[in-house]
């Protein structure tokens, strides 16, 4: 029963977007108001059904209804109940739900926030939104219907995934189509603007905040995902270059560059074109990640289900592409620019250098992944390129933008004079040049460790340097400390929240840097009461034990850690699931500020007299995660409402 | 030199820099995909390869304080035995497919550096060892890149 109810109310909200879609373009056309409303009025229908969808979908899930087959694959009697609700999302199908779900959320908060503020763009945007979701529910009838009968309904499900039944797979799924989804509200503005041929910066103004938000969730959907798979894939690493993650990495790179670029326009009436040709690759690759990843043509690490899923998206994105293109040739006058840079040295250079290197970046992450699809066509052998290639090609570009990071918000704009670039960079530079004799002083001695390092100072001074000066202004006129710097945060907050993610980023390339270039392992068999070293920790084999969970039962060994002290007793161990023909590795560690002590359990012996251990010593990788933090702060900061008042 | 050729030179030199790091990175990290079949019909020593197969059941030993991993992969037709340090990762057994990286030893084996086997959240067992069975197997690792495990 519930499987016909859900695919009923799937195919009626189906039907419902394509009507809403399409009564507020004609509406928008026209002019008649109530075309627009009736479209308003779909749109909450829409998300109501999906809304009951994704409820009932839950109820199935909470009572174990094995006549949905979704429910079946993905869960079974033993799964706590806590997973029970996240197996919702866990497969392909319930994502596509929870995907439809924040769309249907944002169409209704893009009915709230605009509809009396952007008479113009609006109705056309919520066309565009209402017909994405259209997309997204027609894929959710044909191609990964949630709501499938299974008959005869089985005694018990398969269960989920055990890699799933992770605290990190609740947001990291979340926040990353979070991300996803939020993007699609500037591209729906655009396409308004590009519709209506409004392609000045009204656009451009309404969706500040819905970049930020959704380049935030993008920014954290990716560091959750890589907190995951730092602690439960259980090889020691937080990204691999897989082509998954660099699905969702693209848009993050082009979504960056959008935030940045923006600003030029904003302040100097230039790159219309770029902001707009950018917005629609961002959502576009949104498109390609999902079919990249669904559709098999690469398979990667998460391996879904396969199907007709990948061409759909392809379709999709193949109008997508055709018809921004179209529009783009239509407004192509209009969106000339109308300004023109002055200098090099200035700051729309050093955006423009930002923008050209995080495309350059995403096209790198772009060739890398479809390389393996490029060199079959092409040469007709199977070739692929892995992670030295990304890093080696990337690694240059990334210093490069940070460095930039550094420059952008102080050098003047239009033409930096060599007064200003004194005033602002003197310091920094040198304090950037005394951090790499430091570095170098103390024993490092990778070049690129010592210049990821000095160009972090770098661009941390020049924060520094334009947060001290900017207080000095207030207290001049007789501010306090504490109100004056807090006063800046408010009154500029979009500038200083900036900052503060910038911080947040440096804080994640010292991980990054420090995680490559110092952390050592090693790999040991030990008897009971036998001591491994590494990195001048101690570990002893102290015994196994074996735990019967609800749905699994796991082979626990504990090993003490100590560095002349006993610090810990770490517990790795191997789960085995019913339904997995092999066992998973359940890791354990012991973070620190400066070094993690990583453990994971290997092979043993069923008498527990013997095993194997992989063990690591990951230097400075809790600096990702903080910057994570960090980085939460600064977007916190930035979307605060503005209170500048003009002067 | 205008304003705008000076634009112009300096986004040519970047992409410039860009397709050669790219050039440069592709021929140095390149790997190619090999059937054992295929690297016994010509394996160059110290080529870069991704060899994947089938563990033949029986050929798998492992010792445990040397951490010497050797077994033998077959795709039906040839085989090719490999060695490789380490533990084996999870999913990794006896007539389960398995992508492995590394180069082909003068010697006459396979020095693996990195064992892949599959995550995947409905992992299906491969069918037993018949030819097709093999065929569907090897098609579905040619696609694979899956998470390095063996790191």
């Amino acid at each position: 029963v519930i499987a016909d109810v859900g695919y009923g109310m799937t195919v009626v909200a189906f039907i419902l977007a394509i009507y809403g879609g399409v009564a507020a373009a004609v509406g928008a056309r026209t002019g008649r108001a109530a075309l627009v409303e009736s479209a308003q009025h779909a749109a909450l229908g829409v998300f109501v059904l999906i809304t009951a969808c994704f409820a009932l979908l839950t109820y199935a899930f909470l009572t174990f209804d094995f006549s949905v087959r979704y429910v079946a694959s993905n869960t079974n009697l033993g799964t706590p109940f806590y997973y029970r609700i996240t197996g919702v999302w866990g497969a392909l199908e319930g994502s596509i739900i929870l995907w439809s779900w924040m769309l249907g959320l944002f169409t209704l908060i893009v009915v709230l926030r605009h509809r009396e503020t952007a008479r113009e763009l609006y109705p056309w945007a919520l066309a565009t939104m209402l017909t994405i979701l259209a997309f997204f529910l027609l894929v959710m009838t044909v191609a990964a219907p949630p709501f499938q009968r299974q008959s005869p309904v089985p005694a018990d499900g398969r269960g989920l995934n055990p890699l799933l039944e992770d605290t990190g797979m609740i947001t990291h799924p979340v926040a990353l189509y979070l991300g996803f989804t939020g993007f699609t509200v500037p591209f729906a503005f655009a396409t308004a603007a590009l519709i209506t041929g409004r392609v000045g910066d009204s656009w451009l103004v309404l969706t500040r905040r819905w970049s930020i938000v959704a380049w935030y969730f993008l920014s954290l959907g990716l560091l959750i995902g890589g907190w995951w798979s730092y602690h439960v894939l259980g090889w020691g690493g937080y990204w691999a270059w897989d082509p998954v993650e660099n699905a969702a990495f693209m848009p993050w790179l082009t979504g960056t560059a959008f935030l940045h670029s923006v600003m030029i326009q904003e302040r100097r009436r230039m790159l219309k074109l770029w902001n707009i040709s950018l917005v629609i690759l961002t959502f576009a690759l949104t498109l390609f990640g999902t079919f990249l990843t669904r559709s098999g043509v690469i398979a990667s690490v998460h391996a879904f289900t396969q199907g007709s899923i990948g061409m759909l998206f392809l379709a999709f994105l193949a109008l997508v592409v055709l018809a921004s293109l179209v529009s783009i040739a239509w407004r192509w006058d209009a969106l000339r620019s109308t300004g023109e840079l002055d200098s090099v040295v200035s700051r729309e250079s050093a955006f423009l250098l930002n923008n050209v290197l995080l495309i350059a970046a995403a096209f790198t992450v772009f060739f890398g992944t479809v390389f393996p699809l490029l060199s079959e066509a092409v040469r007709g052998v199977k070739v692929s390129v892995g992670a030295p290639f990304f890093n080696q090609v990337n690694v240059p570009l990334f210093l490069s933008l940070v460095f930039l990071m550094g420059v952008g918000p102080l050098i003047a704009w239009r033409r930096a004079s060599l007064e200003n670039l004194k005033r602002n960079f003197l310091w920094p530079v040198a304090l950037g040049v005394v951090a790499a004799a430091v570095a170098f002083a103390l024993g490092m001695r990778s070049s690129l460790a010592v210049l990821a390092f000095a160009t972090t100072v770098f661009v941390a001074a020049t924060i520094g340097v334009d947060f001290v000066r900017a207080t000095r202004a207030r207290r001049r006129v007789g501010e306090r400390l504490l109100p004056a710097m807090g006063g800046l945060l408010r009154r500029h907050n979009r500038r200083y929240g900036g900052f503060v993610v910038h911080l947040g980023i440096l804080l994640i390339v010292l991980g990054v840097t420090g995680s490559h270039a110092w952390s050592v392992q090693t790999e040991k068999t030990l008897q009971r009461g036998e001591t491994a070293e590494l990195a001048g920790y101690r570990f002893r084999f102290d015994g196994l034990t074996a735990v019967e969970e609800s749905n699994h039962f796991k082979v626990v060994g504990a090993f003490t850690v100590s560095n002349g002290r006993a610090l810990d007793v770490l517990r790795p161990a191997k789960k085995f699931y019913p339904q997995e023909q092999t066992p998973i590795a359940y890791v354990d560690y012991r973070l620190g500020l400066t070094e993690d002590v990583y453990l994971v359990l290997g092979e043993f012996t069923r008498d527990g007299a013997q095993a194997t251990v992989k063990v690591q010593v990951n230097r400075l990788v809790s600096w990702i995660w903080i910057g994570g933090v960090v980085l939460t702060l600064g977007a916190l900061l930035a979307i605060l409402p503005d209170r500048r008042r003009p002067a | 030199m205008t304003r705008s050729r000076k634009f112009i030179a300096g986004g040519a030199v970047i992409a410039a820099a860009l397709a050669y790091m790219i050039y440069a990175g592709v021929t140095q990290s390149a790997v190619y995909f090999v059937t054992p079949a295929e690297l016994r019909a010509a394996a160059v020593p110290g080529k870069a390869y991704r060899l994947g197969g089938m563990v033949l059941p029986g050929s798998l030993t492992w010792e445990p304080r040397s951490l010497d991993l050797s077994f033998t992969l077959s795709d039906g037709t040839a085989v090719v035995p490999v060695r490789h340090k380490g533990t084996p990762p999870d999913l990794f057994g006896e007539g389960r497919g398995a992508v492995v990286e590394g180069s082909w030893n003068a010697e006459g084996y396979f020095k693996a550096t990195l064992i892949m086997a599959k995550h995947s959240e409905e992992y299906k067992a491969p069918h037993d060892a018949t030819q097709t069975g093999y065929q569907e197997l090897i098609k579905t690792l040619k696609g694979e890149s899956a998470r390095e495990a063996g790191r």
